[in-house]
Order: structure tokens, then sequence, then C-alpha cells
């Protein structure tokens, strides 16, 4: 098992350095290196899958690493069931995105650049999931930032795109400065960062101490997957190029900070108040991205500000002690979001670069593959019935319900409601209705090439069929959940009052269809007005229309204190007072030899009498010791 | 261990090649420059001997050589190494020839005197990390004081008088003290053992009688928080960067700096250790200002070299607070820290110079865009950015997550208070605004279009800038990913310096 384990991630760093070598001279070629590299770490992670699955587990050391004292660590890979299935999402999501940016990204000048930085993140995803240990974890958990901070700055010319990759990189290491302390703080506790021993050793942790290192290492989760109060830097990663959308900001990398809590269950457990606060805001920043992304123009800012929403139903999930539950819709969520996100790189491909929503209409009969699989990837997101979201979807708000929380449900069905109506207003106007882009860009608009559209078509398929093949829920739990138990034990089966599953199940049915239907009244069934949408109607929509000011907030809060603090120091502090302290002393001494030489007049007599005074001075002394 | 002289070999090869340098006719230039680097190549050749006859497992001096001297003031020339000063000599015979061919182009006038100091001051560093005797350790601290004055007063920028006299008064402040620190611990151990010795592992024996170790404490620790420099000592810093060649910016922030923290290692906690643990919520304090301080400094500095410059103070901070956390992962963090800086700032400043070699100014506001003018330069640029960062893979995250992990390991301790906690949350805030400044100052350089017609034409990087770069950066990814062949030969020495501080700590009277 140790090869393909290994063949994993070292297949896409291969590919990093070939292309990072040479890709000056293979240039437009560089896919033939960047796609089959994902594609064979795809087939180990297919083999992997396969023996988890007959009830393997692997665990292996590559080399000691940090080591100082008691410190040890090395770099340990650990394969599990949850592992597996997360590897098998990265690198066969991963797979056809890459396979998708071929045709995507087809004569940028980056090309071999791009393929560089998309095989270093899957290697570094991938190390991410395999690592055995919190250090390792969190080593990678920095490269994957470092990769998303280079491929959202990846055209590096356009100041947003470089202001944008920027700012993902600083919100991020704010959470990771509170990851960082958390894994501290697990070691000065337990002695090890090793998951076995770690979780081994957690009960012995004072729940107050599980507490602290559990909301430290949930503040780095809070930063990677842009929740409440650290969201603000996935929209501006739109900046990036669609695929990196598409694989990094919505399927993988943005759901490891659901994968951390999931991993670390038992030490959040421990704690208990942790996971209530996981669950809490997991389950507002899902009401609270959805009602943004209700206003959005920008048909990637719609879809970022959906991640972060539906990020929350996970957290919701793994907070209400719902693993399987959170995890399952991370796989869904992987499926439909990336499918969204490509379908969405097509029209844009399409339009030229376009983006807004007020531009855009009627492409449909024009793009009949990308509109019949956005529309499959829209209403897996809504939760349509029998389509994967629904499923997944359904599962975290019936454990919210049966968990004894009824507010939380209530959030999420609100939420849950406000998805349908968002995602089928982005797709009507982007689809549906007269075309309202300019006449010469209209009559280019085709469908994308071959290699676009069949990644469009699987991810299409994996939708539908998720959901009906392993996410129908029985006595003995979803068969998800079923692969997952040696690491989640499947809960008992909690004799619940109130609604039955039933009605829930057929509740939240209706809050999406209801969800659509509104969308349809105000978006569909009449033209649209392009020129009201995007314009403030009142005190509200201005609101919303305006993400809640919360970037112009910490501009205020924050950045600008920063800024004038840093002046200060620097003109203030450092140049007036620590060093005019230095340079007034050395005018004191440069003063005082001046005064000095006044003594030295040349005189011989002078000379004379004031030795004459000092060895009276020096005999006295002496004399009267 | 071998039976001929090593270390001696080691310290004094440049100096020979300094007195060959003078005999040369004047006018060879390209001479001059070929023969003090490869004598600086060869001194690296022979220190790597060093570190393969280096018993990681054992604790003590290595490579000990020892002819008295002056016995009658119990002066000796006695040089040995450990694990603590081992990686720093290494990094001296590794930079210094780096430094040299750095400055082919950069200096053109009176080459062969600039070789000479050069060479002169590398003799100078590397006898002060191997110098077991506090008279020799003094006169090399001394010496090398000259060459790096003459650097940067002669070939420096245009305020270089007022930056080499602010460098030479600061630091002779501190030596003073120093010197009559020295003095007096020759004389109190002179007068309660009747051997008068100003040899370093028979004084570490001695206990300093309470009243007298606070006093010599602090002399030392003044030279030494000026050296570091620590806040707020450090303005001669940005001053001196700004105004040295870029071989001198490099030799400054590589090694200089670290005389400093190695004098706190070396002397202040094995010679005075209550009175080191006395003054550890001070000296953390400063620390701290100095790893906050530094940064948002740095943020808003319109020229780079400051920027680096001011980024030094900040990454000191976490040397020094490593080490005065008196744990093995905060001081073998902070030397691994030691190495880290030394290559990522000495980078740093050999990438400034480069810049500045192509287009006469320093001002972030003159570039931009350079990305797509010269993308290896900002391939690298961008790498050795990352490393001064912290980003694990690369090797400033391995100092500062160990020194971090120790500054959390005495907050967590039974002597510490809860307010302790302050301490690692605090430092660890650093990583935050490193991010702020050297990413935004990323940006400005490389990112963007290219804002200045001037920066349309330059050329990338030539092969001899390739050959200075590339060794520097194979560091810096090897410590990255895998620092065992560095941490492991620190930690036998540390563990050992950690027993001796808690031994004499318990043997004083009325001591923890």
């Amino acid at each position: 098992m140790s090869t393909p384990v290994w063949l994993m991630p070292f297949l896409p760093l291969l590919g990093t350095l070939l292309n990072a070598l040479f890709g000056r001279w293979i240039g437009r070629h560089a896919h033939w290196i960047g796609v089959p590299v994902i594609g064979a770490s795809f087939l180990c992670s297919c083999i992997l899958f396969l023996s988890v699955w007959s009830g393997e587990t692997f665990r292996g050391d590559l080399f000691p690493w940090i080591q100082a004292g008691a410190f040890t660590t090395a770099v340990t890979a650990l394969v599990d069931p949850l592992s597996a299935v997360m590897l098998l999402v990265v690198t066969g999501v991963g797979f056809l995105i890459h396979l998708y940016s071929v045709g995507y990204m087809h004569g940028d000048p980056g090309y071999a650049r791009f393929f560089t930085y998309l095989n270093l993140f899957v290697f570094s995803m991938v190390m991410l999931v395999l690592a055995g240990n919190f250090l390792v974890l969190y080593v990678f958990w920095e490269a994957v930032g470092l990769c998303s901070y280079l491929l959202i700055g990846f055209w590096y010319e356009r100041k947003a795109a470089a202001d944008a990759g920027k700012k993902a990189f600083i919100v991020n290491r704010v959470g990771d400065f509170g990851f960082g302390l958390g894994v501290m703080y697990l070691w000065v506790a337990l002695g090890t960062l090793d998951y076995d021993e770690v979780f081994a050793k957690v009960p012995t942790l004072a729940p107050e101490t599980a507490t602290v290192i559990a909301l430290l290492l949930f503040m780095g989760a809070c930063g990677k997957s842009a929740q409440l109060p650290l969201h603000t830097w996935l929209p501006d990663a739109m900046e990036g190029p669609t695929p990196v959308s598409a694989l990094i900001h919505a399927a993988t990398m943005v759901t490891a900070g659901i994968y951390l809590v999931a991993r670390s269950h038992l030490l959040f457990e421990r704690s208990g108040v942790a996971l209530d606060v996981v669950a809490w805001v997991g389950g507002l920043t899902a009401l609270f991205a959805a009602t943004i992304a209700l206003a959005q123009t920008d048909i990637k800012r719609v879809l970022a500000y959906s991640t972060i929403s539906q990020l929350g139903y996970m957290f919701a999930g793994v907070g209400l002690g719902a693993y399987a539950a959170g995890l399952f819709h991370l796989v869904t969520h992987a499926f439909f979001k990336a499918l969204l996100f490509l379908g969405a790189g097509s029209v844009i491909h399409a339009l030229r670069g376009e983006q807004d929503l007020r531009k855009m209409g009627g492409v449909a009969p024009r793009m009949i593959t990308t509109t019949v699989t956005f529309f499959v990837g829209a209403a897996g997101l809504a939760g349509l019935p029998p389509l994967a979201g629904f499923f997944s979807k359904d599962e975290i708000l019936a454990s919210a319900y049966h968990a004894g929380r009824p507010g939380l449900w209530a959030v999420l069905l609100l939420g849950a409601l406000l998805t349908a109506v968002y995602i089928s207003r982005a797709f009507i106007l982007a689809f549906r209705g007269a075309p309202r882009m300019s006449q010469e860009v209209a009559r280019h608009v085709h469908e994308s090439p071959r290699v676009m559209t069949v990644p469009l078509g699987l991810l299409a398929l994996l939708t539908t069929v998720a959901g009906v093949a392993v996410g129908i829920p029985s006595a003995q739990g979803t068969a998800f959940a079923r692969f997952l138990s040696p690491v989640f034990p499947l809960a008992e089966e909690a004799g619940h009052g109130g609604l039955s599953a039933l009605t829930l199940l057929i509740l939240s049915v209706i809050a999406a269809v209801a969800g659509v239907l509104l969308a349809w009244l105000i978006y569909d069934s009449r033209p649209v007005n392009a020129e009201a949408i995007g314009r403030p109607r009142n005190r509200l929509h201005a609101l919303v229309l305006h993400k809640y000011y919360v970037d112009e907030v910490y501009g205020f809060l924050f950045v600008r204190p920063l800024v004038w603090l840093a002046g200060f120091c620097a003109r203030v502090l450092d140049l007036g007072f620590v060093d005019g302290i230095v340079n007034g002393v050395g005018r004191l001494v440069v003063g005082w030899a001046r005064s000095m030489r006044l003594v030295q007049t040349g005189y011989v007599m002078n000379y004379a009498l004031a030795t004459l005074l000092g060895a009276v001075v020096i005999v006295a002394f002496f004399l009267s010791r | 261990m071998s039976g001929w002289p090593i270390l001696s070999a080691v310290t004094f090869l440049p100096v020979l090649g300094a007195v060959v340098l003078a005999l040369l006719p004047r006018g060879q230039a390209a001479l001059v420059r070929w023969f003090a680097f490869l004598v600086a190549v060869a001194t690296f050749a022979v220190s790597l001997l060093l570190y393969a006859g280096f018993d990681a497992a054992s604790a003590g001096y290595q490579f000990r050589e020892r002819l008295p001297w002056m016995p009658s003031f119990g002066i000796s020339y006695h040089l040995g190494i450990d694990g603590i000063s081992l990686l720093l000599v290494l990094l001296t015979t590794f930079l210094s020839p780096l430094a040299l061919l750095s400055s082919w182009r950069a200096v053109e006038d009176r080459v062969k005197e600039f070789s000479i100091s050069m060479l002169l001051l590398e003799t100078g560093m590397l006898g002060v990390f191997v110098s077991l005797d506090l008279f020799l350790f003094y006169i090399f601290w001394e010496a090398m004081l000259i060459p790096m004055y003459l650097i940067i007063g002669v070939w420096g920028g245009p305020a270089r008088i007022y930056a080499a006299i602010k460098f030479i008064l600061y630091t002779l402040t501190g030596s003073v003290l120093m010197l009559v620190a020295i003095l007096a611990l020759y004389f109190q151990h002179g007068a309660a053992t009747g051997t008068y010795t100003f040899d370093l592992p028979t004084l570490a024996g001695y206990l300093v009688p309470p009243g007298a170790e606070v006093w010599l404490f602090l002399a030392f620790a003044v030279a030494f928080a000026i050296k570091v420099p620590m806040f707020p000592f450090h303005t001669w810093l940005p001053d001196a960067h700004v105004e040295a060649p870029t071989a001198g910016s490099v030799i400054l922030a590589g090694v200089l700096l670290k005389m400093g923290t190695y004098g706190f290692l070396r002397f202040c906690l094995p010679l005075f250790p209550q009175a080191s643990l006395a003054f550890v919520p001070w000296i953390f304090l400063l620390a701290l200002v100095g790893i906050v301080y530094g940064a948002w400094v740095s943020m808003v500095q319109p020229d780079l070299k400051k920027l680096v410059a001011y980024s030094s103070v900040s990454h000191l901070g976490f040397v020094v607070l490593g080490l005065f956390t008196l744990t093995p992962q905060g001081i073998v963090g902070g030397i691994i820290q030691m190495v880290n800086h030394g290559l990522s700032t000495g980078a740093l400043f050999l990438m400034v110079g480069i810049l500045y070699e192509r287009r006469h100014t320093r001002l972030i506001a003159d570039f931009g865009g350079l990305w797509k003018a010269i993308p290896a330069f900002s391939v690298l640029f961008m790498i050795v950015s990352l490393s001064s960062l912290g980003l694990p893979g690369l090797n400033g995250f391995v100092g500062e997550f160990l020194i971090l992990v120790g500054a959390f390991a005495w907050a967590a301790g039974p002597s510490a208070a809860p307010a302790a906690y302050l301490v690692p949350v605090l430092a660890t805030s650093g990583i935050i605004f490193t991010a702020v400044y050297m990413l935004w100052m990323y940006q400005r350089v490389c990112f963007g279009e290219i804002t200045s017609e001037a920066n349309r034409g330059l050329a990338d990087l030539t092969r001899r800038e390739w050959a200075v770069l590339l060794p520097v950066l194979l560091f810096i990814v090897w410590i990255g990913v895998y620092p065992r062949p560095f941490t492991g030969m620190t930690e036998a020495s540390v563990q050992a310096l950690i027993t001796q501080v808690q031994a004499k700590v318990a043997a004083t009277p009325g001591g923890r």
C-alpha cells in the first residue's frame, strides 16, 4: 500500500518541478505534463480507496522532521476512511479541472506557470490530507494557502488580482495565528502532535484546556474555510482564473477547515463548548452569506458567497456531531460547486471574459451542454431531489432538528430557501431571457471545446447519482456513513420526538421549490430590467449589496489604525524619539568637547597651573584615606 | 581529533590571503577579485572538515587548541567549538565568498583594499566564534570593527561617514562596558580562587556573587543588545545597512548581528545564570517590542534596504526570545534562526543589491511589474521573501516555530505566571505583520504593470548572480525540508548548557 500512498503526492510534485524548470521551453505543451500526473495521482487514490474499503489502513513515516529536546515530529502519512474519501475528491475533481484548464487557459502567456502552480496545489492538498500529525498538517495548510495566493494573483499585472492574493494570504495568516498557537498548546499539553497519540490522550485533557485548543484550531479553520468573521478574502479570490476558483476556492482547499474539525473531532467533543461554537458559526455564516449572494451582480461572486454559505452548512453538520453528514455535503458540494464554477467559466469564456450577470442572458440556445450541466449543478445546490445536494443538505438539517436545536434548524432551513432563490436567479439571468451583451460579443457566443464540456458532463453525472448511490438514509445510516464508521462511529438512532423524518424532508423540499418559484416570479416571468439590478432599492438592499460593509468596517478598525501606527512608529518614535536621543547624546558629547577645547588655550602657564591643581587633589585624596 | 589545528587554519586562512593580496601589484582588479574569492572558498572548504569531524553526540568543546600566550596574566590562545558555534562558523565561511562574488561589479574602486578588508573581517568574525579565552575573544570582537568601519566608510553610499561613525560609536560604547566587565570578572575570580585567568570554561565554573553578578551581566548584555540589535539600541542598523555596499550589508546582517545573540548564549547565560534568569521578563519585553515594532516600522519604509534592516530587528527579536526561554526548543530554534536569518536576509540584501546595480535606486516606488521584465529574478526574490516570512517548507519556519514552541513551553513552566502566555501569543502575532510587510513589498516591486520605462529593459540574472544566489537557495530549501543535519549538531551542546545553567542557579545561595 505504501507505493500508491507516496506516488500520489510525488507525481504532482514532479509535474511542478518539470514545468517550473523547463516551462520556458515547454510553453503551450505544459498540459502534457500537468494533466497526466494528476490523472495518475487519481488512479493511486482509487487503488487506495479500494484497499481502505476492504478494511486496510496505512501509516508510514517518510523521514524525521523538526526535532529539539522532547519535541519530535516526522513527516508521517496516514490513510484511513476519512482521508481516503478526501483524497478521492481532491485528485478526482482536481483531474477534471486540470483537463478543463487545457481549454480555458489555452493561449495564456503564463500557461506553463499555471500548470506549475496547479500541480503544486494538488501536491500540497494531498499532503495536507495525508498528514499524520498536526505539524505536517499545519505545513501543508500554509502551503495550500501559498498556492491560493499565487493563483489568485495569477494575472499579476492586474492590481485587483495582486491585492486579492495578498488579502487572502494575510487573512489566512490571522487564522493561522490561532491555528499555530493551538498546535503549540497541544504539544505543551500532551507532549506529542501525532494524531494517534493525541487522540489517545485527549481524555486526559481538562475540558477547559480542550476548549481553548479546539477554538484556536477552529480559528485556523475559519480562515481557510472563509467563515465569519474571516470570510472576506474568498469573494475577492474570484480575481483568479475560473478553474482555480472551482478547484481551490470551492471544491478542495476551502474544505480543509471542515476536514480539520472532523479529524480532531475527539478534541472538540472533549470540549463540548467548541462544538457548539462550530455549529453556530457555521449556521450563521450559512444564512449570512446566502443573503449576500441574493444581490450580487458578478456571477463568480454569487458562487463565492454561495460557497461560504455551503461551507457553513458543513460546519453546522460537523458541529452537531453529524460528521458523516457534514463530510457527505463536502463531497457533493465539491461536485456541484465545481460544476457551477466550470459552467460559469464556460459562459465567461464564450462572452470574452464578461462576468457581469447584467450583461449576460439568452445564451442557452447556443450553449446547450453548458446550460444543461449548469442547470443540474444549480438544482443540486438548491437541494432538489433526487440530486446529491438534496440528500446531503437534508441530512444536516435533520441532524440539527434531532439534536434538539430547532433554532439552528430554522436558520439552516431559511438559508436553504435563499440558496434556491439566488442560484435560480443566477441561472435565469445568465442563460434565459433576452441577450443583454453587446452585439459584437453576442455574435461570437459558442459552446466551449470538448476538453471543457467533458468535465462538465462528468461532474453533472456525479451530481446526479452521488446522492442516490451512497446517500440514502437507512436504519444503519447512509452507505457513506457506514464507510466512515471506523473514524466516526455510527450514532444510535435517538428516539426523536417532534416532527418525523419524513415531515422534515417534505419541509426542506418545500423550501427549495419555493425558492425556485420565487426567483422565477421575480426574474423570469417577465423581462428583467438589467439597469435595476445592482442598484440599491432600499436600506436593507443596500446593506446586502455592500456585503454588510464588513470590508469597510475592517478597514476602519484594523487596516487604517495599523498603517497609522506603523507610520507613527517609523517617523515619530524611531526617527524622532529613539534616534533623536542617540543623536542628542552625540551632539552633547561634541558640544562638551567643544567647550573643553576652550581649556586648551595653548598657554604653558595655564597647563602648569592645571597640573599643579591636579597633583594637589590626588595627594589630598591619598592623604585623606 | 585530527592532529593539525583545523580551527586555526580556518580562522587565519583569510588573513594569510589578505597578506598575499597586499603584496600583489596594483591595477590587477580581476586577479585580486579571483584570488580573494578563492581564498574565501578555500576557507569554506576547510571549515567543512569541521562539520565532517564534529561529534554531534558530544556536548563539550571540540577541535580544541590551547597554547599559553601571556601566562603571567592568565591569557592563553584557546580555541574550540561546540554545537552552538559550529553552525555560526560555517555560516560565516559560507557567506563570505558569496559576499565577495556579489561585489565583482559593485565595487570598482580600490578593489584590492576592499578585498583585504573583507578577508580581515572574515578572520575577525571567525575568531569571535571560536575563542574560548575572554581576552582573545575581546581582541577579535574589536578587531573586526575596523574592517567593517572601512567597508561602510570607504565603499558606502552618500551618508557613509555618518553611518560608519554611528556604527562604531554604538558598538564601542557596548564594548567598553564589556571590557570593564571582563576585567572585573577576571579580578573577582582571581581574588576568590587565587587563579587569575581569562579562560572561558574555567570562568564558567565559577559562581559570581549575586551582587556583582547583576552588574557584570548588565555590562555584557548591553554590549550584546547593541550588536543584535535589540530595541531601543537598533537605530545604527538602518543607517549602516543603507550606506554599506551590498557585500557589507550581507556580512553585517548575515554574521555580525549574530555575534550579539551568540554572546548572550555563550557568555551571559553560563557566566551569569542567576542574573540572566532575573532579567528574563525585561529581555522578553524588549524582544517582543522588537518583533512587533520592527515589523511595523518595516511596513512603511520606502527604501528596500531599510525595510530589510528593520525586518532584522524583528527577526532577531525572535532569536533572543528563543535563547532566553532556556528550553531546548527555544535555544535550538534560536540557533537555527540565526543561520536562517543569515541566509534569508543575506539573500534579500544580495537581491536588493542586484536591483541597485541595474537601477541605482532602492526606492520601492521606482519599481513595479518586475515579474514581466525579469522573471527569473522575481521568482527567486519571491522564494527568498517567503523564506523570510516563515513559510513552512522553507528554512525560516523551522526556527520560528521552535522558538515559539519554546516560548509556549516556558509560559507553561512552573516558574511563570498565567500572564506569561502573553509572550508566545504576542510573539506569534508577529507572523501576521511579517506577512503584511513582506507581501506588500513584493507586490509593489514585482507585481502590477511596469510603471517606469527604465525597468522595461532590465537584464535578468547573470551567470555570476546565479552562482551567488543558488547556494543560498539550496540551503533555504534544505533547512526547511530536512533540518536534522543542522539541528542535530546543536542539541547536545544546548542540553548541556541548560543543565549547566540550572545547576549553577541551584547552587547559588538563595537561588531558585
